[in-house]
């Protein structure tokens, strides 16, 4: 294998990985304040469904985000009902809102466009184009660094850059603010933070909102910037995979980064069968990879490698006084 | 209140309907939806035909899951449909149970074989089909590699991908075919990320036409296959239109032709055992005005050429489903 290819694959893994960093971001916030969220799925639907068809529509693809966040948002709001303000069960409420998702994007799109549940072909300005970043092409023939630089770290959309940005920012969010530390602290013991007289229902509907934002660009970047439209269904259950990847991660804003860029490196790795046959000197079923997300998952959670310990208070509507 | 009557009146309209529909034609689609710009659209394509042609009317359902075959098959043929044309080779199982309990009902299952006195079987050769695109795609490559994206790893998939393979082997006998499956569950026919993707890995080996058989896939596929200055080749109806002058050609499978042959025969329709292939219409490959300046006319005469040969039996093409096995491509 040389290093072109392991640099197309390496590419190839951080436009897998962006959607699932976005979506798994998305999780760390709304599980962090102790409202487990598995409509993950569901909301980057309805993003990208939403984002493809006003881009389309205004021939903006900044406008098509800003719907696609417009989208998400409604629906994590409905999570918010449901579940903070009727307390109701968490996870029969993220079911509800990946069925009505996957329900909903096909019907408005039949209706509003007439071509089978699918959005219109995007072209120019509507779609995320790649940026070349600065001297990307000037520095190409040094060795080595040179292709690095132009294949791997320049040549993505914007919308790569902001997930990467994301991380840190989210820590510092987390770690290094009043806002983070209250947020932490309504997961794990919401009735310290309402003695401290801070309203854990505001607290708990921030998150979800933030969720709400970081699932719209995870399905704007499916939808306008890795393809040219919305296709039923497209987000392929990497919601889900987002969250297997929270749970790898423990709930860890950097662990989070290198789950989803591990997951993300598994399947463009399944993409690839001649290159593993290359590497190993025998054949790996597709199919294999496929599930070692999920996998990896089972083991962290069976407790052989470390411990998953969710937020105490995740999953539990918080009720004031009993 | 006022739901209540809308609510009432909906229900008398469809008791009214269900009347008027009595030896109707029925056609049922498979998951992948009426629109899939695909299998399912042609196949309601040729229903429409039929009826703008006729004037006659017939009664469709989009299936939402799979637990729904049997229960559609069941409301159809309680309700006097006649016949019931099923596109998809899913519906067998549902089919076999089903067929015996309604013996005045035909049926008609396509791309698949259900042996039942009121059944007729249609299954295209597309293994034919692929074989031409193949031929094309070997001629229009510059790099020497082509490549195959599948949907659902199926033996039907597998077919075209074989016939694919031995098409471009038969145009340049040193050419390098990639194969590769979306997917191994009925998501793989939806995940055009997974589609682009694959498409890229098979340009980084080298590959400037690649052909999908992938449903909602492929969009990804000749999305990509566009924007990086590849070739693609599209699969059952005509796509040429979506990037024209990207698409090298589309694999037509005439399944509306079915549908309309069905649909005209009525309750008249045979049963038994039928194949569609280039000797009767059933596969070919499409010529429009997106792709005129991309087939040239050395290439078509080579289509022209092998295209009489497989209908005359002097090019045998392999059909995988005879024996799962692929003489040009391993899988």
């Amino acid at each position: 294998m040389d290093l072109l290819t392991l640099l197309q694959m390496l590419d190839s893994t951080m436009r897998l990985a962006t959607p699932l960093l976005l979506a798994c971001l998305a999780g760390l916030y709304s599980e962090r304040a102790g409202i487990f969220d598995i409509g993950l799925e569901g909301k980057m639907l309805a993003a990208a469904f939403l984002s493809a068809a006003v881009a389309y529509s205004t021939g903006s693809a900044w406008l098509g985000l800003l719907a696609g966040i417009g989208a998400s948002l409604a629906l994590s709001g409905i999570h918010g009902l449901a579940s903070i303000t009727f307390r109701g069960n968490q996870l029969i409420s993220g079911v509800a809102i990946n069925f009505l998702a996957a329900g909903l994007t096909v019907v408005v799109a039949q209706s509003w466009f007439g071509q089978g549940g699918r959005t219109p072909q995007l072209a120019g300005a509507a779609r995320f184009e790649p940026i070349t970043l600065p001297f990307a092409e000037a520095l190409r023939d040094i060795p080595v660094l040179g292709p690095i630089y132009y294949e791997l770290i320049s040549g993505h959309t914007a919308l790569v850059y902001i997930a990467l940005l994301l991380v840190p920012v989210t820590w510092w969010v987390l770690y290094a603010t009043r806002f983070g530390l209250r947020m932490r602290a309504v997961g794990e013991n919401p009735a310290a933070v309402d003695t401290a007289g801070v309203s854990v229902i505001g607290l708990r509907y921030a998150a979800v909102l933030i969720c709400g934002v970081l699932c719209g660009i995870a399905g704007a970047y499916l939808a306008t910037a890795l393809q040219a439209g919305f296709v039923k269904d497209m987000s392929a259950g990497r919601g889900f995979i987002a969250l297997a990847a929270l749970i790898f991660a423990k709930w860890r804003p950097w662990a989070v980064l290198y789950a989803c860029l591990l997951f993300g490196f598994l399947q463009a790795l399944a993409l690839r069968p001649d290159v593993i046959e290359g590497v190993l000197g025998f054949k790996v079923n597709g199919q294999l990879l496929d599930v070692l997300p999920y996998i990896l998952t089972v083991i962290i959670l069976a407790g052989f490698v470390g411990k998953a310990i969710p937020p105490r208070a995740g999953g539990e509507p918080y009720v004031k006084e009993r | 209140m006022t739901f209540m009557h809308k609510m009432l009146g909906a229900t008398a309209a469809m008791a009214l309907s269900a009347g008027a529909a009595l030896a109707d034609p029925a056609i049922i689609f498979d998951l992948g939806g009426k629109f899939d710009k695909s299998f399912n659209e042609s196949a309601f394509t040729g229903a429409q035909r039929w009826a703008e042609e006729t004037g006659g009317s017939f009664d469709e359902v989009e299936l939402q899951s799979d637990a729904q075959r049997e229960q559609a098959l069941r409301r159809f043929a309680e309700n006097g449909n006649n016949p019931i044309v099923m596109a998809g080779f899913s519906f067998a199982t549902a089919l076999e149970e089903i067929a015996g309990e309604y013996p005045d009902t035909k049926f008609q299952i396509i791309d698949m074989v259900v042996d039942a006195p009121n059944v007729r079987s249609v299954v295209f050769a597309e293994e034919q089909g692929s074989f031409l695109v193949g031929m094309a795609a070997a001629m229009a490559s510059k790099t020497g590699a082509v490549g195959f994206i599948g949907g659902m790893d199926i033996p039907l998939i597998r077919n075209f991908a074989c016939g694919y393979a031995q098409g471009a082997k038969a145009a340049n006998a040193d050419i390098t075919v990639l194969s590769n499956m979306t997917g191994t569950t009925p998501a793989a026919w939806n995940d055009p990320v997974k589609g682009s993707e694959l498409t890229l890995a098979q340009k980084s080996q080298g590959a400037d036409v690649v052909y999908a058989a992938a449903g909602g896939t492929g969009v990804g596929v000749l999305q990509t296959a566009a924007d990086n200055e590849m070739l693609s080749i599209g699969v059952d109806s005509n796509q040429n239109y979506l990037h024209p002058g990207k698409v090298l050609t589309s694999m037509m499978k005439r399944v509306d032709n079915a549908v309309y042959d069905a649909f005209t025969a009525g309750d008249a329709l045979e049963p038994g055992f039928n194949v569609m292939g280039l000797n009767n219409g059933g596969v070919g490959y499409a010529m429009d005005d997106n792709n005129a300046a991309l087939i040239t006319a050395d290439m078509k005469a080579a289509l022209d050429a092998a295209e009489a040969s497989i209908i005359a039996g002097d090019i045998m093409v392999h059909n995988y489903n005879s024996d799962e096995t692929c003489p040009a491509l391993d899988f």
